[in-house]
């Protein structure tokens, strides 16, 4: 129901990265961290004040911060690499396929910053591309958390399960709406709204945005079948099926990238599965630039209007 | 302790199936897989305190990675002549369906294998992360770690560098395999290296020099290495000859890359004494 999701405050999903590296530091001893001259972005100041032997700072080096992960990785610790997601994905994509993902090491990328709600920094900092480079790597696992909770419930999650992941978070203050002790379980989405109307399929920020845009529908007599896709890969093909199977129409919305994001991996999925018009609410390859956040969501088609055109150009298009 | 004699023995059949490998597969890199034959030898058959039953995380066990993963050749005699697995499965060498890749990789299960190498660059970074796993974990062992001169173009391995000096990694010990070769011709006509014991040094390492091919200075300089811990991580320059052993094949980067045919390969093989049988 779309009054279970209210917002209880706002927080920035780093934070919940953060506040659960700070869990850990203290409840598994093979977790450490490594930072690229970051340690205030990524919020992990506490994890290192209680446990600095357990922290390396890799300065401004980050192959060199991706190569010790995984070699502390191979010696049986849990590393978290952090940095902002550009700096943790296209500047050593070639380090973490060899090294990490091809190696199959337990390292998790843990990467801020991600997509257009940066804000100011803009484009060079404003990464768009990253959910397609990581999910294009053989065992990579995906995950873009949504709110500060969720972020912390994943960061928890992650250290529990072995393999390579890469965990994306983002910049700004952003409603908290789930709940605090809720179950993250990797690969599997969360269905938010029962609707009959529209498969609204959503990731990261955009969770919200859909929450906002899915409220305004109601209203209209327009019923959303809302699912949080936490993990992008592996992808909750189950969910996602069967929500389609009902609605017969689908809308997928993300901060990334068109080419490469969750929308590419839902349309994959339904044109072998089960083919359904779809939209697309994501940049439409671009660069970003300097704004505030919800002004940069509003101009490059990712506000909560752009959800709503979207919803109603999906189901006119059913067949 | 094995004596010099056992040890040059051993490399001479180490050889022969670095030729056979290449050969048989009509592709690989003999070149650097010779020049470091003798090297390796002296690690794992005098050097190294390893267990041959392998445990990835190399727990209370001396660890070598291979950056340069091109020279997998030598790597996979070594281990498979170390016990880590069967000589036999040499024959495997870059074959569909094997675990003996073109370059190494932990994705095939292969014994010996911590890390996949291939992309140049990024063995010393993951070496120190060993280095910082054993030092959390109070393990006293040492890590090794191998790279080629041209390697050292590559912008990580002075990241790397720079991170081990300022956070005193003395537990690892890069070796460089330096003989001057790469694969478009020398260092010093591609990028010129210019005096490399100066720029470790000016970069916070203990240099040492090392005759890649003589066994009293390779072992006495690895241990010496192994036990020096004062502080700053060790680098090796360690002086090689490209093709080392094979008389057409010595001193020059023309066999970096390329296999020999059955003629070349028959005379390479009666350069090299059969030891220990070949596979």
């Amino acid at each position: 129901m779309l009054s279970n999701y209210i917002s209880t405050g706002n927080s920035d999903t780093r934070s919940g990265y953060g506040d659960a590296m700070t869990i850990l530091g203290d409840t598994n001893p093979d977790v450490v961290a490594l930072c690229a001259d970051l340690i205030g972005s990524l919020k992990i100041q506490p994890f290192i004040d209680a446990h600095p032997e357990r922290f390396f700072q890799a300065g401004i080096s980050e192959a060199n911060m991706i190569g010790m992960a995984a070699g502390l990785a191979t010696g049986g610790k849990i590393p978290f690499p952090s940095t902002f997601a550009n700096f943790a994905t296209g500047r050593v994509y070639d380090q973490i396929r060899q090294s990490v993902a091809y190696s199959y090491k337990n390292v998790k990328i843990s990467a801020s910053h991600a997509g257009i709600t940066l804000g100011e920094d803009g484009a060079t900092h404003q990464i768009l591309e990253d959910i397609g480079m990581m999910k294009m790597l053989p065992g990579m696992v995906v995950i873009n958390p949504c709110d500060y909770n969720q972020t912390k419930a994943a960061t928890l999650a992650v250290a529990e399960y072995y393999g390579p992941v890469y965990l994306r978070f983002g910049r700004p203050k952003w409603p908290i709406f789930t709940p605090a002790e809720q179950k993250f379980e990797i690969g599997k989405a969360i269905h938010m709204n029962e609707g009959n109307d529209v498969s609204l399929i959503a990731t990261g920020h955009m969770v919200w945005q859909s929450l906002e845009a899915a409220r305004v529908l109601q209203r209209e007599g327009i019923n959303v079948d809302l699912i949080n896709i936490h993990t992008i890969k592996p992808l909750d093909d189950k969910a996602i099926i069967n929500s389609v199977s009902k609605t017969r129409c689908v809308v997928t919305a993300e901060e990334h990238q068109r080419n490469g994001g969750l929308g590419d991996s839902v349309a994959q999925l339904l044109s072998i599965n089960n083919p359904t018009p779809q939209e697309y609410v994501a940049v439409n390859d671009s660069f970003g630039e300097s704004g505030k956040p919800l002004e940069l969501l509003d101009k490059y088609g990712l506000g909560v209007k752009d959800i709503i055109n979207a919803v109603k150009k999906a189901i006119s298009r059913k067949k | 302790m094995k004596s010099n004699q056992e040890l040059k023995s051993i490399a001479s059949q180490v050889r022969r199936d670095i030729i056979k490998q290449v050969s048989a597969a009509a592709s690989g890199h003999p070149g650097g897989s010779l020049g470091c034959t003798d090297f390796l030898t002296a690690l794992y058959f005098s050097v190294m305190d390893h267990d041959s039953s392998f445990n990835m995380k190399a727990e209370n066990e001396d660890v070598f990675f291979l950056s340069n993963g091109h020279i997998s050749p030598v790597f996979y005699s070594i281990l498979a002549r170390s016990g880590y697995f069967d000589v036999k499965e040499l024959a495997t060498f870059r074959q569909i369906n094997g675990r003996l890749q073109g370059h190494p990789t932990t994705h095939e299960g292969l014994p010996g294998i911590r890390i996949a190498s291939g992309s140049l660059g990024q063995g010393v970074s993951v070496a120190i992360g060993m280095a910082l796993n054993k030092r959390l974990n109070g393990d006293n062992k040492t890590v090794f770690v191998l790279t080629g001169d041209g390697e050292l173009q590559e912008g990580q391995i002075w990241e790397a560098a720079l991170f081990a000096a300022h956070n005193k990694v003395d537990n690892l010990i890069l070796t460089v395999d330096w003989n001057g070769q790469q694969i478009d011709g020398a260092n010093d006509d591609v990028i010129a290296l210019g005096d490399l014991e100066a720029k470790w040094k000016a970069f916070g390492w203990h240099v040492m020099h090392m005759d890649g091919h003589d066994y009293n200075d390779l072992i006495t300089s690895l241990n010496k290495a192994k036990n020096m811990r004062n502080g700053k991580p060790i680098c090796i320059l360690m002086k090689t000859n490209m093709g080392e052993g094979v008389d057409f094949m010595a001193g020059t980067h023309k066999w970096h890359g390329k296999a020999p045919n059955a003629e070349q390969t028959e005379n390479a093989l009666s350069q090299l004494e059969e030891t220990l049988g070949d596979y």
